[in-house]
């Protein structure tokens, strides 16, 4: 067999044993929640007694499962977009200018980033229950705030150095202030680099669990990932497993989409700009 | 935190070589402080407050069930939870799963970035591929594996053949939850040593291509070296990111059978048992032990990092 020939086949097992770890247990997911309820302990990969949407149908019926998704999407959105907002600014600061600090503001945002959340769940805990913010949209938005602007900083940093510095001076030749500079010619070239790292933080608000399930009570806040963890199902003598496998599925597309996306930003971003796309 | 930056910027700023005097270096330097300033007071105000507050609490008797009895006790509750088992216990399965989840990721991590990196063709579909595992909430996976290979629900038990089902006892528990891990976070390991593998130039490949190098000593004596600081900022990531695992072995086993990790221990104590002065000890106590391991991960690294650093 020739080198080239042989390399070849290598690769396609190699590639396709990849595809195969990252896609098995999202195909057995999916099958798991079409499964007929009969079907689901009949220990098959695949739903081969069947398709049903049963589950599906019967998770939207309850309002546990549609709030938890209504919270989910507008806890992950705000937070996205208050953390990325303030990030935007420092991160600018730190990709373009000069100053003193510069090393303690990325250090510190990977200290907080390091920060283990279990260490502040109980005193927010008190705190919230007692000032109100217990089972609230900003009680949860407020601690997003500990991994997601650092997350933000770091890869908008990241981002932000690979804008081409010329065009900044160019524009403070020509008489902009650095605030010019900033609004008029370095915002619009890292709109797609805002929109990555707003990708990024969304999914870690999107996956965060244990703050959602000390904070919050009701479905007034309750989100997808906390809902889950307790889901006992529309009565308590049925077995959850296909309907949890069901809004397992649901609250993984939207992600798997936007992942699929934005992909080579997103590796570039995790990477810290060392890849050049 | 904000004023160490301050104190810090007002000393350098009289020593750096071209006196930064001018009125634009002034300018830019004032900008600079006000865009940062939000963030940061920001993140010192959503983590400095409740940790200063968790130290305060870890230092009452605090029990929501006997809110009367509720008072200074000193160091006692520190006391309670470093002379009982279960704290010594739930540390050492902590740092099982940590160094077994985090010994696996490394080696399937390097052979996935090798992949992405090495594959003459299909990188994209592979690049997009392992994201999806990144992007999955961690609760998600924890479901699919435990559905996967519980006995009742599961296809894995036909496949390997065993009969008692894994989530009953404690191998096949810390099985189940370390495979989970690694499945889920590999890929995040992998990027960043991908990360590291893209600086590795081809010519010394090339070079060491012609001396009649194989592959195998190429990686050994060429790229591992050379990635050696990717490696050491993926390991540290990984290994304070596992230390507090808490989502999957809660969902898996609720901590059951020795799975107890010191993340469930505190959730566990504050939430369950609403002692919130030990629960506040414990959630201390795991702050302090993950400063512990970053320091000496920055220690012992401190020097690669610089290096890739002063070299990028």
């Amino acid at each position: 067999m020739p080198r080239s020939a042989r390399e070849k086949t290598m690769w396609s097992i190699a590639i396709g044993v990849v595809l195969l770890y990252a896609v098995i247990p999202i195909i057995w997911i999916i099958s798991l929640s079409l499964k007929k309820p009969g079907d689901i302990a009949d220990r098959k990969f695949l739903p081969t007694g069947g398709i049903s949407f049963d589950n599906y149908t019967s998770i939207f019926d309850t309002s546990e499962f549609t709030h938890a998704l209504i919270n989910s999407f507008g806890i992950a959105a705000i937070s996205t977009l208050i953390s990325i907002l303030l990030a935007s600014m420092a991160a600018y600061a730190v990709a373009r200018l000069k100053f003193a600090g510069k090393a303690l503001i990325l250090s510190g945002a990977l200290a907080i980033a390091m920060f283990p959340p279990i260490s502040i769940v109980g005193s927010l805990f008190a705190a919230w229950r007692s000032i109100g913010l217990f089972d609230t949209w900003p009680g949860l938005i407020i601690p997003y705030m500990t991994f997601t602007l650092p997350l933000g900083i770091y890869t908008l940093s990241a981002f932000f150095r690979e804008i081409p510095w010329e065009l900044e001076q160019a524009a403070q030749v020509d008489g902009a202030t650095p605030w010019q500079a900033f609004t008029r010619v370095i915002l619009p070239l890292a709109t797609p680099g805002i929109f990555t790292a707003a990708v990024l933080v969304f999914i870690f608000a999107w996956n965060d669990f244990l703050f959602a399930t000390v904070l919050t009570s009701t479905d007034a806040s309750r989100t997808v990932p906390a809902t889950l963890a307790f889901f006992t199902g529309g009565s308590q003598f049925a077995d959850p497993t296909g309907q949890v496998s069901a809004a397992a599925v649901v609250v993984t597309i939207p992600i798997i989409i936007l992942v699929l996306i934005f992909q080579r930003r997103i590796v570039a971003g995790l990477t810290a700009g060392a890849v050049k796309g | 935190m904000a004023e160490a930056a301050v104190d810090r910027g007002a000393q350098t700023a009289t020593a750096p070589t071209k006196r930064p005097t001018t009125d634009r270096a002034k300018a830019e330097r004032r900008l600079a402080y006000w865009l940062c300033a939000p963030a940061v007071l920001v993140m010192v105000a959503v983590t400095g407050y409740p940790i200063v507050y968790a130290v305060v609490l870890s230092l009452q008797r605090y029990d929501l069930r006997f809110p009367a009895s509720r008072g200074w006790v000193g160091l006692d509750n520190y006391i309670q939870v470093l002379t009982a088992s279960t704290w010594w216990k739930d540390v050492l399965s902590t740092v099982i799963i940590t160094l077994c989840s985090v010994g696996i990721e490394l080696v399937i991590g390097t052979l996935l970035a090798l992949v992405m990196h090495r594959a003459i063709f299909g990188r994209g579909m592979v690049r997009a591929a392992i994201l999806i595992p990144y992007g999955i909430v961690t609760v998600v996976a924890a479901f699919t594996f435990l559905y996967a290979f519980q006995l009742n629900t599961g296809f894995v038990a036909d496949l390997l053949g065993y009969k008692s089902d894994p989530l009953t006892n404690t191998t096949g528990s810390y099985a189940v939850i370390i495979i989970t891990e690694v499945w889920k976070t590999t890929p995040f390991m992998a990027l960043l040593i991908l990360g590291g593998l893209v600086l590795v130039p081809d010519e010394l490949h090339e070079a060491a291509k012609i001396d009649g190098a194989s592959a195998v000593q190429r990686f050994f004596r060429i790229t591992l070296p050379l990635i050696r600081p990717a490696i050491l900022v993926a390991l540290l990531f990984r290994t304070l990111d596992a230390f507090r695992i808490f989502d999957t072995p809660f969902i898996q086993t609720r901590g059951a059978n020795g799975t107890e990790t010191v993340s469930i221990l505190g959730y566990n104590t504050l939430i369950n048992r609403v002692n919130l002065g030990l629960g506040s000890a414990i959630s201390v106590l795991i702050f302090i032990a993950v400063i512990l391991i970053a320091v000496l991960f920055i220690k012992g690294l401190g020097t690669s990092t610089a290096q890739q650093r002063g070299e990028v």
